[in-house]
């Protein structure tokens, strides 16, 4: 019974994802484009092994930023604030992590704790504006990412830059060799390829450790009750103050570890062109993977896919944005699909239960 | 007399349910009809197909003997057919007057000219004799006045003919009253009314004719002044009226729960409840009397911690509580079951598994020392529940909002009394239900009650108060003004210091 609902549920990201198509091939017509051949360019360049690294190394940040907001999601809180948290994190993370040198596991467990203590602090801001001054986590995250992003440029200038630097713009020293995750590229015998980010190894763990957070532990019990029914997870004795605090900083914390894939992985220090956006993209994965940890990989992997393959497009002389319209396209249809979708196995549900009551 | 509704032979199939078999029925111009039945009778589907809202499989609808084929309310409000639905369908930051024209009139970028619609509602109004202000905005208003708006509403859209489903449920007795004496004011005026309810005491004093449904099937149409409750009773569900189980111990000396002078005020500092003082012992059963808003609800909730206080004790089972969090109470073996048990009581998208836990998410029979959910412990928690309280569900896996209210109310229960309590705070246990599981709650309470469970009842129906209850107490105005002992206490005494008008 239940793996027929499953199969049901499945079916709402198909059809999203064939209507988008639909929806893209119209404008591709419109401005005079074979949307055939597009498509064709676009999934051939995605297929190359080239490709196939680059869209996996482009979808550890957004899976890991994805569960950030999930968390939130789960029990029906809006934080849209993981793109000032993550970046907050890489920020003092690239810092301090420049400082020292210990051992290359022991560095890089050092740097994660300190981003994920940074963005999660950073979170818990908004959990206490919301639960001593009731101002809404959707509003308090939002201008939080404002302060944040002046708070980063602003330091990054006066406390962080480079010592005697010969760079024009400000940037922070140069992790050690220790401080730098190793690629997997050995692991997978694909030497002759770019490098594949370690981080990959820590966005599984992640994955692994939000499902067991959220679906079996009572905490995420708690959270899901909440999201649910508020008013009936306050009679069952949840002090909703507290999770909120909780939940805030939990997702804070999922968010420290966004910017460490390309801070680990190739940046090595934190520099203004560090990569942004990826808080704001995790929101539209996460809507897309409907909050499980293999939705939102699979959602993870079909942006960067997306976006991977697009760049052939201006060679092509198609214009990519094609690209970005197609993301919303597939996240507007989704959206409507779940519901339909959630609808009909509720009623599917009452229909059984009819039944059964029927036969007694 | 003129014929209003002529239904023949009507039928609708789901897939596996029979909804409604051959059902035939004929409601006379200007009458107020009843309809009559436990949940899942069918009414519902009856009216869904009256109102156009579902089409028959079989059988005709005749409307002021004229064929109707309907395909949509639409079709049935031009025929004068209105419906008022058990829950409102007003948007509570427009006033009254908005509400009624709300999409009537679909003036694009065009002067809406409220007085020309005002004076046609207050036309109605007068007809009908229905007060309200039309000023006021919707969320100001009382449940009992959003009603009102809603009648007004479909009686402006031009009905002769008034469904309401199940409107009491939500209304408190004066409100009731005030109802009825609408509805009578109507009738008088030549409107007919189709009232769908369950509570056979109000039909009894309402209806000129009563129709009767027992799964899916006409049972009979009788005249009013010729059947009793217990006959009605029969014909609904087949066998005679359960009344509660009586006592077979007296309770015992020991307290359980005493407070003291408990008070508390809401944000604006008026006195929700003041000076509340009261013991419940070992294996008794206290009722609490009194309309709705009269702080009862309060008291109760301040005693599982969810309404704050600004003084007094809290004594369970010799221990001062006043201070401990909503889960710690929970856990130390008070029990509650909430007045709304879909708002309050169940996570309605959740499975009955995880429905089990709530409540009791953090006791060791269901959190490992890890820190995770123990799922089998749950599933085989509810197994019990479903199968002690006779829960009827395809499975542990079904979703809570699939099971009919009655179904959900004993699960609710179950869950509640399966842990041994000492304490049970019971807060309409059987509000909205079938007779049939409330008599299975009413049996398993007064079991319970037998075996040693304290219980705090609060219970808007007087008879299952006095039936279940050991002493009464009760509160108007925020204060409890009397101690009664039930057994000798009558409906009619009762609700005399209900209303303040016995001291």
């Amino acid at each position: 019974m239940k793996m027929k609902f499953r199969l049901v549920s499945l079916s709402a990201p198909i059809v999203a994802l064939i209507i988008s198509f639909g929806l893209s091939s119209l404008i591709l017509l419109f401005i005079g484009k074979n949307p055939y051949e597009t498509f064709q360019i676009m999934f051939e360049y995605g297929i190359r092994g080239k490709s196939i690294v680059s869209i996996i190394n482009r979808s550890i940040p957004l899976y890991i930023s994805a569960i950030a907001v999930a968390v939130g999601f789960k029990m029906g809180l809006f934080n849209i604030g993981v793109e000032g948290q993550y970046l907050m994190g890489s920020l003092i993370a690239a810092y301090i992590g420049a400082q020292f040198s210990i051992i290359t596991p022991l560095h890089i467990l050092f740097i994660i704790i300190i981003a994920v203590a940074t963005s999660s602090m950073w979170a818990a801001i908004a959990g206490y504006l919301k639960v001593e001054k009731g101002i809404h986590e959707v509003i308090s995250t939002i201008m939080l990412n404002y302060i944040g992003t002046g708070l980063i440029a602003y330091s990054l200038k006066t406390f962080f830059d480079e010592p005697n630097s010969n760079y024009d713009l400000p940037r922070t020293t140069e992790l050690p060799e220790t401080g730098k995750m190793p690629s997997l590229n050995k692991f997978f015998n694909i030497e002759d390829l770019q490098d594949l980010h370690g981080f990959l190894a820590i966005a599984v763990l992640v994955g692994i450790f939000y499902y067991w957070l959220v679906w079996k532990t009572t905490l995420g019990f708690d959270l899901r009750i909440t999201g649910s029914n508020p008013i009936a997870a306050k009679f069952s004795g949840i002090n909703p103050n507290r999770l909120i605090v909780i939940a805030m900083i939990t997702s804070g914390g999922f968010a420290g570890l966004v910017g460490l894939a390309p801070l680990l992985g190739y940046f090595h220090r934190y520099t203004i062109d560090f990569p942004t956006g990826l808080g704001f993209a995790g929101i539209g994965v996460a809507l897309l993977g409907r909050n499980h940890p293999f939705g939102m990989a699979i959602g993870a992997l079909l942006f960067a896919f997306l976006q991977r393959s697009a760049q052939i497009l201006d060679l092509n002389d198609v214009p990519k944005e094609i690209e970005q319209m197609m993301q919303a396209f597939i996240l507007l249809i989704v959206v409507v699909f779940y519901e339909v979708i959630r609808r009909f196995i509720v009623k599917q549900q009452i229909k059984d239960a009819s039944k059964s009551t029927d036969k007694k | 007399m003129k014929l209003a509704i002529n239904i023949k032979k009507i039928t609708k199939t789901y897939p596996g349910v029979l909804a409604n078999s051959e059902v035939s029925i004929i409601v006379n111009s200007g009458d107020i009809h009843a309809i009559v039945g436990e949940n899942g009778a069918g009414k519902s589907t009856l009216m869904k197909m009256l109102y156009g809202m579902v089409k028959p499989d079989e059988g005709s609808i005749e409307i002021f003997q004229s064929t109707a084929n309907m395909n949509s309310p639409k079709d049935a409000i031009n025929l004068g057919i209105g419906m008022v639905h058990q829950h409102f369908m007003l948007a509570k930051n427009l006033t009254v007057l908005e509400n009624i024209i709300l999409g009537i009139d679909k003036p694009f970028l065009k002067n809406i000219r409220l007085s020309k619609y005002r004076s046609e509602i207050k036309k109605v109004m007068d007809t009908y004799s229905l007060k309200i202000d039309l000023n006021q905005y919707v969320e100001e208003l009382s449940v009992g006045e959003k009603q009102r708006v809603e009648i007004i509403k479909v009686l402006y859209r031009g009905a002769k003919i008034l469904i309401l489903d199940e409107p009491t449920a939500v209304l408190v007795p004066q409100e009731v009253k005030e109802l009825f004496e609408n509805l009578r004011d109507l009738k008088n005026n030549g409107v007919t009314v189709l009232f769908i309810s369950h509570k056979l005491d109000e039909v009894l004093e309402i209806a000129d004719r009563i129709s009767v449904m027992r799964a899916g099937r006409m049972i009979d149409t009788v005249n009013n002044n010729n059947v009793s409750k217990v006959q009605l009773a029969e014909m609904m569900i087949g066998k005679s009226l359960p009344t509660p189980p009586p006592r077979t111990k007296p309770s015992d000396k020991e307290e359980v729960l005493s407070v003291h002078k408990l008070s508390s005020t809401d944000e604006s500092g008026r006195s929700i409840f003041e000076d509340v003082t009261f013991k419940v012992h070992k294996s008794e059963i206290l009722g609490i009397a009194g309309v709705e808003g009269n702080g009862q609800k309060e008291v109760v909730e301040s005693i599982i911690g969810i309404q704050p206080l600004d003084m007094g004790e809290i004594i369970f089972q010799g221990r001062d509580i006043k201070n401990q969090g909503t889960r710690e109470r929970l856990e130390s073996g008070i029990s509650f079951i909430p007045e709304d048990r879909q708002l309050q009581a169940m996570i309605m998208d959740m499975n009955l598994t995880n429905n089990v836990i709530i409540g009791r998410q953090n006791i060791d029979k269901y959190k490992s020392s890890l820190g995770t959910v123990k799922m089998k412990n749950a599933v085989q928690e509810s197994e019990k529940v479903i199968e002690s309280f006779e829960v009827k569900t395809p499975s542990t896996s079904t979703i809570a909002t699939a099971l009919s209210g009655g179904n959900q109310q004993k699960f609710v229960v179950g869950r509640e009394l399966e842990d041994n309590p000492s304490l049970l705070i019971a807060s309409q246990p059987t509000r909205g239900i079938d007779i049939g599981a409330q008599a299975l709650i009413w049996e398993k309470l007064r079991n319970s009650r037998d075996e040693g469970l304290s219980v705090l009842l609060i219970s808007a129906d007087l008879e299952e108060l006095i039936g279940l209850s050991d002493r009464i107490i009760v509160f108007y105005q925020g204060k409890l003004v009397k101690e009664l002992n039930a057994q000798k206490v009558s409906p009619e005494e009762l609700g005399g210091y209900m209303t303040g008008l016995k001291k």
